[in-house]
């Protein structure tokens, strides 16, 4: 049986609703906003008003820990290593050694962790309350992108899906000729490296069979039509609406608290 | 190719009655660039409207260029050379667009869309048909090919057949009038060949539909087919195109040794196959080298607090040197997950898996254990896709790979390219190979390390007569020489010809599916077996689809 990663049944949260380029707008305002300046006050604010809107998405905590925790685990590593690295200002926290923390790099880094999340975090809502082939539709239609490009790639990542039940298979058809189980590192990786050509190959066979049934079916051969539109609603509106809230809100706290701190300047 | 595809003809707008399509080919060769034959050689067929036409062949005779040609996917990346011509409704096939619906033999790479609805749909959207129309036409395709699911059903959720029926129906949707079918049923099961080919007639005798089927399995096709075409392929003194063309029956009559001998299944013709010469004692204590008692079988790794939902469950198997084990059931009930399980290439979900000593030679009980090279000289697994157990460049390589793994000597090596008819391509690359020519090499390959116990899933699928005698004729001397033969199948007269035990999976539908055993070894017991476990089969196939 194989897994489709993009056949998961669709949302029925009030964003799946929204046309996924008001979403990617959306998220895009916050992002640059937090791209300009690295201080904790917009992180924070922006981060807040994103857990707001994570109910809208149906994405509840745990959901989001299952999804979001290599974000999370990242944003901590960053923020340790800002900590650690960067300018030793203010009070002396803790010294041990080589570990030097100050009020000052402790303060950097957990800007850094939460200006991380908060830029990642309208990434996962996006994606979570975003069906593929709706975007999809979304940028041929909307966006004008190419659509031999944009449905191709639609096409292309479902076979995705079934990368995953082939590696597992060709991991077994392998060993049964013999290949691996043998001890060592140099083997095992070896033995790896032999399974992901075969893997290209098997994937590369596959979309040229899919290439020959797209173009079977007239895919490419001129206009064509949509049987889904793409179309905008007064909820996009509501969408893009707020993410140029979140993001302003995010700057203005910033300079209020007078912790702007703008990258380049 | 600039131009917009002609959707459909007169018939278009009423129902999904459409224009059947008249193919005329006038000396119509085509040739692959860097090889020496042409892959079609001065062709001349006429197909009137409507006709339902089998197609048939000896490998290499270019019967799926011909269809890939008239679909108009022939020619895109390839610099290849066409002669004469080839028209469908007069007109060339690159002007053909939306004429021609092309079903292949892989069923995954028939959908194109991660929802039926949406996958239906694709075809009609890239011949412009505006949107109301499409989604009229959609359930009614959906319909003819007997998909009764929501428009929104994922379709990889899909079982082989479903994916082939799906991409019938996506084809509907376009009103092509001529269907081409490219070995549509040769990776299906048993009850999915009948679903595919009761579909395309439903399909056909409401669109009225030119068809063009390529087969090796004629009795599939002839209550539906109203003529079959023979191509020949170039060769010396051969000079190609249409060998025999007729009624299926005056064909048939006229030429059923020559098409058996191509290796088409001719209706009746069951190819003869090297019989079983020495049965093992009943008494099998003294050979047995593996037993499973209450074994639980599951491809997903279970963890603590989820333990793996098993696939199966099976009370007892027990493997012994000499003796044939047929897996059969429907789909979706286990098999294949059994038999990797026995090849010590899964973990058990539960239960207990032993090999005993006569197996183990020292390498431990458990096979799952076993390294690379222990494991190959004892278990060899066949799986159903050849192509992935390629793992070198060439043919020879291949077989050399075992034998060099495992210290021997190179020596087998010629013997097994002989014995399998594989020495004109020792030096070819594995991917290459015809379908047969990879089959047989897969099988050759697991020989090469002589292992005790062959593990083969579903080894007789898509194979056309002569590879599958051959493969019968093989495993029926190495049980004879004293190898264990497991072999998942749904080719009951595959598994009556190997004899030995029968284990029946059931129905997928609980985790503890039932197990029946059922010993027919022996010529007395043979005769009777085809009408016994034959039926079985195909109406537990039913059950789980309603």
């Amino acid at each position: 049986m194989s897994v489709d990663i993009l056949a998961q049944p669709r949302s029925r949260a009030w964003l799946a609703g929204a046309n996924p380029l008001a979403k990617l707008g959306a998220g895009l305002a916050i992002t640059l906003v937090l791209l300009v300046t690295i201080d904790w006050a917009s992180a924070t604010t922006a981060l807040v008003l994103e857990c707001a809107v994570l109910p809208l998405a149906g994405l509840g905590a745990g959901m989001l820990l299952r999804r979001g925790w290599p974000i999370l685990f990242a944003a901590l590593v960053g923020g340790y290593g800002t900590a650690l690295l960067a300018p030793k200002t203010g009070e002396l926290l803790l010294a041990a050694g080589p570990l030097v923390f100050t009020t000052g790099s402790v303060e950097s880094g957990v800007a850094i962790a939460l200006r991380s999340l908060a830029i990642a975090l309208p990434g996962v809502i996006v994606l979570a309350s975003t069906d593929p082939t709706d975007l999809a539709d979304a940028l041929a239609q909307k966006l004008h992108l190419p659509h031999r490009f944009v449905l191709g790639a639609l096409a292309a990542m479902r076979l995705v899906g079934l990368l995953v039940a082939e590696w597992q298979t060709l991991g077994m058809a392998r060993r049964a000729r013999g290949v691996g189980g043998e001890p060592g590192f140099f083997s095992g990786l070896k033995a790896s490296l032999g399974q992901a050509m075969a893997l290209l190959v098997q994937a590369i066979r596959r979309a040229s069979r899919l290439a020959v049934t797209m173009e079977a079916k007239g895919f490419g051969a001129g206009p064509r039509t949509w049987a889904r539109g793409s179309t905008f609603s007064q909820r996009d509106a509501w969408v893009a609406a707020a993410g140029v809230v979140i993001a302003a809100t995010a700057a203005v706290a910033a300079v209020v608290l007078g912790t702007w701190n703008p990258v380049l300047g | 190719m600039g131009a917009t595809a002609p959707a459909g003809g007169p018939g278009r707008a009423a129902g999904l009655g459409v224009a059947p399509a008249r193919i005329s080919a006038k000396g119509w060769g085509w040739q692959h660039s860097g090889r020496a034959a042409k892959a079609v050689h001065d062709l001349d067929l006429e197909i009137a409207p409507g006709e339902r036409v089998l197609l048939l062949g000896p490998s290499g005779a270019g019967k799926s260029t011909l269809l890939h040609a008239l679909a108009g996917v022939l020619g895109v990346d390839e610099d290849a050379d066409e002669f004469g011509s080839l028209l469908i409704d007069g007109a060339p096939v690159a002007e053909s667009r939306g004429r021609t619906g092309l079903m292949q033999q892989d069923p995954d790479s028939q959908v194109v869309l991660s929802r039926i609805g949406d996958d239906v749909a694709f075809g009609a959207e890239n011949l412009a048909v505006p949107r109301e129309e499409i989604w009229r036409r959609v359930p009614a395709a959906l319909e003819a090919v007997g998909l009764r699911l929501p428009l929104d059903h994922p379709s990889s959720a899909l079982s082989g057949g479903q994916k082939q029926r799906l991409g019938l129906a996506g084809m509907l949707a376009m009103r092509p009038g001529l269907l081409l079918l490219d070995e549509p049923t040769a990776n299906l099961d048993p009850a999915g060949v009948v679903d595919v080919r009761d579909a395309v007639r439903n399909s056909l005798d409401e669109t009225g539909a030119t068809l063009v089927v390529v087969e090796h399995r004629v009795s599939v096709w002839l209550d539906v087919v109203d003529r079959i075409v023979v191509l020949a392929p170039e060769a010396a003194g051969e000079p190609g195109g249409v060998l025999l063309d007729g009624p299926p029956a005056a064909v048939l009559a006229q030429a059923a040794g020559m098409l058996s001998a191509a290796g088409v299944w001719v209706p009746g013709h069951v190819p003869a196959v090297r019989p079983r010469t020495g049965f093992p004692p009943h008494d099998d204590s003294t050979d047995l080298l593996l037993a499973a008692e209450s074994l639980a079988v599951s491809r997903a790794k279970g963890r603590r607090r989820h333990p793996a939902v098993p696939a199966a469950v099976v009370p007892s198997v027990r493997i012994s040197a000499g003796r044939a084990l047929s897996v059969t059931g429907p789909n979706g009930a286990g098999k294949s997950t059994l038999a990797l399980t026995l090849a010590g290439l899964l973990p058990a979900a539960g239960g207990r898996l032993e090999a005993l000593e006569p197996l183990a030679r020292g390498a431990g009980s458990a096979p799952l254990k076993w390294r690379g090279r222990e494991l190959i000289s004892r278990i060899g697994t066949v799986f159903q896709e050849p192509e992935h157990q390629f793992v070198t460049g060439s043919v020879r390589e291949e077989l050399l790979f075992a034998p060099r793994l495992l210290g021997h000597g190179e020596d087998g090596v010629d013997g097994l390219l002989e014995r399998l008819r594989l020495a004109h391509v020792a030096g070819a690359n594995p991917f290459t190979l015809s379908g047969g020519e990879k089959r047989r090499l897969s099988v050759a390959t697991v020989l090469a390390a002589s292992p005790q116990v062959l593990v083969l899933d579903e080894p007789t699928f898509g194979q056309d007569a002569n590879t599958w005698a051959e493969l019968a004729s093989l495993l029926t001397e190495l049980l004879d020489a004293g190898t264990a033969v497991v072999s998942v199948t749904h080719d009951a007269t595959f598994s009556q010809v190997l004899g030995g035990d029968r284990l029946v999976l059931g129905a997928p539908a609980g985790g503890a599916a039932p197990v029946e055993a059922r010993d027919h070894d022996g010529p007395a017991d043979r005769s009777a077996d085809p009408a016994v476990a034959a039926p079985p089969a195909r109406a537990a196939g039913k059950a789980v689809r309603r």
